[in-house]
């Protein structure tokens, strides 16, 4: 076969070219001719298709996540903004922290012990190539029924893949959910989070500047996986006798990457290197092409010194691998030297593959042949822009006016009782134990707060004390219903989670998971709940730092719920001061924060007793989660409550459960006046908590509250060891806790 | 006066900071020591954390026990000097053939972390004479082959000589043969664990106790008043 080169692209013109098979539409096609003034090569096109993919492009959803700029609040705290492959913000003390959010949906169906591995291992090295170190991981999960027979295939694989990568790598996992839900029975969501600490001074950019300058590729050997879709070319255009089938999902290796943390760290420390990308979906295109896009424009690079495990790989695919473990540097000749030699001590693989040019075009060569000769803006940056058409469905109306408050309720305290042992212990609202002790909580030894914690906590400065906490919240059963509100409401738990730690809410990541984006209906859930964020953010101060969009998680014409995950990150000044959930001290007195309605659509209640989903979500006030936060940070500094637990599904009684339970102690309750037992106990209002009071801080506590607005309800004491609303039930903490925590091992172990 | 406790990083190694950190906690001075170095930058003990050295690809331990500075650290063991395996570094011991027996994978196959609670066996060992006899800790646990075998013959001799350091109480979370956690070598200057007390050595962080912190005083001590 023939070389695929730039000038044999230009003297056969007319060559058949298998766009169609890469995944792009004839105009697209038509567009990359024509910025080209010639026919791509066959390592061009691979590029071009690959970057301008729904994945790499956001070309459905750009024209809607440009809100998150243009409602951006005003917020001194942000260092580095969108765009990046991570937001930086700034919290104190001259530290900065890096943090973001990304999916690793549809791999992990195909392959769920690589997909959500490599999904650990791709956004930490996001977090990586900002100059940071990892701190922490989460991972926000989805799955179908809990009972269907594929969930035990893909949850087991998930789960060890998330723990066998992240384990191994020594970041500890400290929060995420767990969900599980028929609408995603063929389509998982797997998210995973990712934390980094830095000094102001060392935030590192994505860009290739300084001709001369040389570009280092290091990090494991390059490989056949990942390549996906662009084998079309190796095994169908250009050579028959290949193997046609490589592994579409990347292969891990946390050992290496744990190499490449400590190397890159050293390197950082060294000031070594002007620019740095990490190398995930799309590989060594998307690093070249984004580094030089975002630099001056220039780049040489000879793919044949890529280091292969592979031998037999075409350039395309080299191109196109998204073998794992990888980085790619920009670096002063006078560092190079230094820079490989840091590698070699960590036994990491290194090796200059080009270098940055006074032109304005990548070039890439093949053993002395030019095989791409592109402007990297139009590979990176300036891909395709689709304003696709969005529709409110026909059926939404249908869905709200299904009020799940027209549900039969319990109708005395023994059928309350049996109510709130069954949605304690329904998959959705049962301990996730068995998942998240699978993996290390511990490792780095900074760990403050974990599962089952509102918010996972990290301590990051051993002298001062200063701490950052995180929480991930989306309920896809609300978005569902109204993605407006659903997102704000997502937006609105993540908040009141960190709060509720102790921590002041800063900046937010979100993963976007959404069905296809050709489905006008799909399309309207998307553009609501882009909208309800950005809104939502402006009201409360906290801007959209960075995330991911997830689109075509469906399976035919059925789509997943919405399900806008969103990340809040917080910091807290002294991790001392941090609010646990536990009800740990006989005697504190419980109060609850905020209002309580008759608020029933989407509810745990509504899934776990009438497998209902219908009516409106509880409604959303962002000044009373504003309230509701500072009082809880300032009652947390103060030293006015010793626990804090954030109400949201399940209501007040799986709080008060889960905080009882991780406490080791009981409580009465009693039904504040005005409000019915049920409603009391089951109702999912937005913008409260629980707390439990130690009496010699009481009059303080509710003064403040008072004195701010804040509806504060006593509403009983930890006591004993059973849980009793009084008139109505009293359940042993021992049964509860048989309940709470029975339901996932007997489904999963 | 204090003593200088080494934690050797390997490749893969993920709680040396942890260790060292628990070390200067105690009092003692943390000296990093790193694989491809055989010198032991004069410690008078050492520690070998946690971690996944080389992946713990092949087995766990197995590469690492080759490493230069395994070399040195296996001749000054022999002579005396104190070593403490935690976790992979407990694998790289037996490995080493410092302590008896393996480590298998976990009974029920999947990696476990928790609060794990001990009972300390052997309270005259180089590393655990802070404790009493019979003392019930509780530090964090989290391995994926943390399960103990040997053949009966050695579990016998273990036993009778009191060499069996710390077992797990409540819940044995491995699988580990005569619920063993950690053990020492005769002389009572080599004890590996795979429990983590270097986790538990600060009220705020990890388990919210401290009752790992008795590793590194019962070292320290020693070694001071040497």
């Amino acid at each position: 076969m023939t070389l695929d080169t730039v000038t044999h692209a230009t003297e056969t013109p007319d060559v058949e070219q298998p766009w169609r098979e890469l995944g792009l539409k004839q105009d697209e096609y038509a567009r990359i001719r024509e910025i080209l003034g010639r026919r791509p090569t066959g390592a061009e096109l691979a590029m071009y298709s690959v970057m301008w993919s729904e994945h790499c492009s956001y070309k459905s959803s750009k024209v809607h996540l440009k809100q998150f700029g243009e409602k951006a609040p005003e917020n001194d705290a942000m260092l580095v903004g969108i765009g990046e492959n991570a937001g930086v913000v700034d919290v104190g003390q001259g530290y900065a922290v890096t943090f973001k959010v990304e999916s690793h949906n549809h791999p992990s169906y195909i392959e769920p012990y690589q997909g959500a591995a490599t999904g650990v291992g791709g956004i930490v090295r996001d977090i990586l190539a900002m100059g940071a170190r990892p701190v922490a991981v989460v991972d926000p999960l989805r799955f179908g029924a809990a009972d269907h027979p594929d969930t035990k295939r893909v949850l087991p694989g998930v789960v060890a893949g998330i723990g066998g990568y992240g384990n191994c790598l020594g970041l500890p996992n400290i929060g995420g959910e767990v969900v599980f839900d028929s609408c995603y029975q063929g389509n998982p969501l797997v998210n995973a989070g990712c934390i980094g600490v830095m000094k102001h001074e060392d935030i590192h950019l994505a860009k290739a500047s300084g001709p001369g300058n040389k570009v280092i590729l290091y990090g494991a050997r390059t490989g056949g996986d990942g390549i996906g879709g662009v084998s079309v070319l190796a095994s169908e255009t250009f050579d028959d006798t290949k193997p046609t089938k490589r592994p579409a999902v990347q292969v891990g290796d946390p050992f290496q990457e744990k190499l490449l943390i400590e190397c890159t760290l050293e390197i950082f420390k060294e000031k070594l290197v002007a620019g740095i990308q990490d190398l995930g979906g799309a590989g060594l295109s998307c690093a070249t092409s984004e580094l030089a896009s975002a630099g001056s424009g220039g780049m040489r690079v000879d793919l044949d010194k890529v280091h292969l495990r592979d031998a037999t790989l075409s350039p395309e695919e080299i191109l196109m691998s998204e073998s794992q473990e990888r980085m790619c540097a920009i670096v002063e000749p006078q560092h190079v030297d230094r820079f490989l030699e840091i590698c070699e001590k960590w036994d990491v693989i290194a090796v200059v593959i080009g270098e940055v040019t006074d032109g304005e075009r990548l070039e890439i060569f093949w053993h002395g042949e030019q095989i791409v000769d592109v402007p990297p803006r139009t590979v990176a940056h300036e891909g395709p822009v689709y304003h696709r058409p969005y529709a409110r469905p026909e059926w939404q109306d249908a869905l709200q006016a299904d009020d799940a408050g027209k549900l039969p309720r319990p109708r005395n305290g023994e059928e309350l009782k049996d109510q709130v042992l069954k949605v304690v212990s329904s998959p959705n609202q049962a301990s996730k134990a068995w998942i998240t002790d699978q993996y290390d909580r511990f490792v780095q030894g900074n760990t403050v707060l974990a599962q089952p914690e509102d918010a996972g906590m990290i301590r990051i400065d051993e002298e001062s004390n200063l701490g950052v906490a995180m929480a991930t919240d989306g309920n896809g059963r609300y978005a569902k219903l109204d993605p407006y509100t659903g997102a704000q409401l997502a937006l609105a738990e993540a908040y009141r989670n960190v709060a509720a730690s102790g921590a002041k809410p800063l900046a937010i990541s979100d993963c976007l998971n959404f069905g296809s984006p050709e489905d006008p209906a799909v399309m309207w859930q998307f553009a609501e709940a882009t909208r309800g964020l950005a809104d939502g953010c402006l009201a409360l101060g906290t801007p959209v730092t960075g995330g991911n969009v997830s689109l075509y998680n469906q399976t035919g014409d059925v789509a997943i719920h919405p399900t806008p995950v969103v990340a809040v990150l917080g910091v807290i000044d002294d991790v001392n001061r941090r609010t646990p959930i536990a009800f740990a001290e006989e005697g504190q007195l419980l109060y609850l924060l905020g209002d309580t309605k008759e608020e029933f659509g989407g509810s745990a209640w509504s899934e776990a007793i009438h497998q209902h989903l219908g009516g409106l979500p509880p409604a959303v006030d962002l000044d009373r989660e504003k309230l509701l936060g500072e009082i809880l940070i300032s009652a947390s500094r103060d030293g006015m409550i010793d626990a804090a637990h954030d109400l949201s599904d399940g209501g007040l009684v799986q709080a008060v459960v889960e905080s009882c339970l991780r406490g080791g102690n009981g409580a009465r309750l009693v039904v504040p006046e005005g409000l019915d037992a049920f409603t009391f106990l089951f109702s999912e209002s937005a913008g409260r908590a629980v707390v439990a009071v130690p009496r010699s801080e009481e009059l303080r506590f509710t003064d403040m509250c008072g004195a701010r607005g804040l509806p504060a309800t006593r509403i009983g004491v930890v006591d004993g060891d059973t849980i009793e609303v009084q008139g109505e039930f009293s359940l042993s903490l021992e049964e509860l806790r048989t309940a709470h925590e029975a339901t996932i091992p007997a489904l999963l172990a | 006066m204090t003593a200088r406790i080494g934690v050797v990083t390997f490749p893969g190694t993920l709680d040396d900071q942890d260790a060292l950190r628990a070390a200067r906690l105690a009092g003692a001075e943390p000296v990093s020591l790193w694989h491809r170095d055989k010198d032991l930058k004069q410690v008078d003990a050492v520690v070998l954390a946690g971690g996944f050295s080389y992946g713990d690809y092949l087995r766990a331990g197995a590469i690492s026990r080759f490493s230069p500075v395994m070399e040195t650290i296996i001749e000054q063991a022999k002579a005396g000097m104190p070593v403490l395996g935690i976790c992979n570094g407990f694998q790289i011991l037996t490995e080493a053939h410092l302590l008896p027996g393996a480590m298998l994978r976990n009974n029920h196959l999947h990696f476990i972390c928790r609060d794990q609670k001990l009972r300390v066996e052997n309270a005259e060992t180089a590393w655990t004479s802070d404790y009493t006899e019979g003392q019930e800790i509780e530090v964090p646990l989290k391995n994926m082959d943390g399960r103990y075998v040997a053949d009966e013959h050695t579990l016998d001799e273990l036993e009778a000589e009191g060499r069996v350091a710390f077992r797990y109480l409540d819940v044995n979370p491995n699988g580990s043969l005569r619920d063993i956690a950690g053990i020492t070598n005769a002389a009572g200057n080599v004890v590996g664990l795979m429990p983590h007390p270097e986790h538990a050595v600060e009220p705020l962080i990890g388990t919210g106790r401290t009752d790992g912190l008795g590793f590194f005083t019962s070292i320290l001590k020693k070694l001071v008043n040497a």
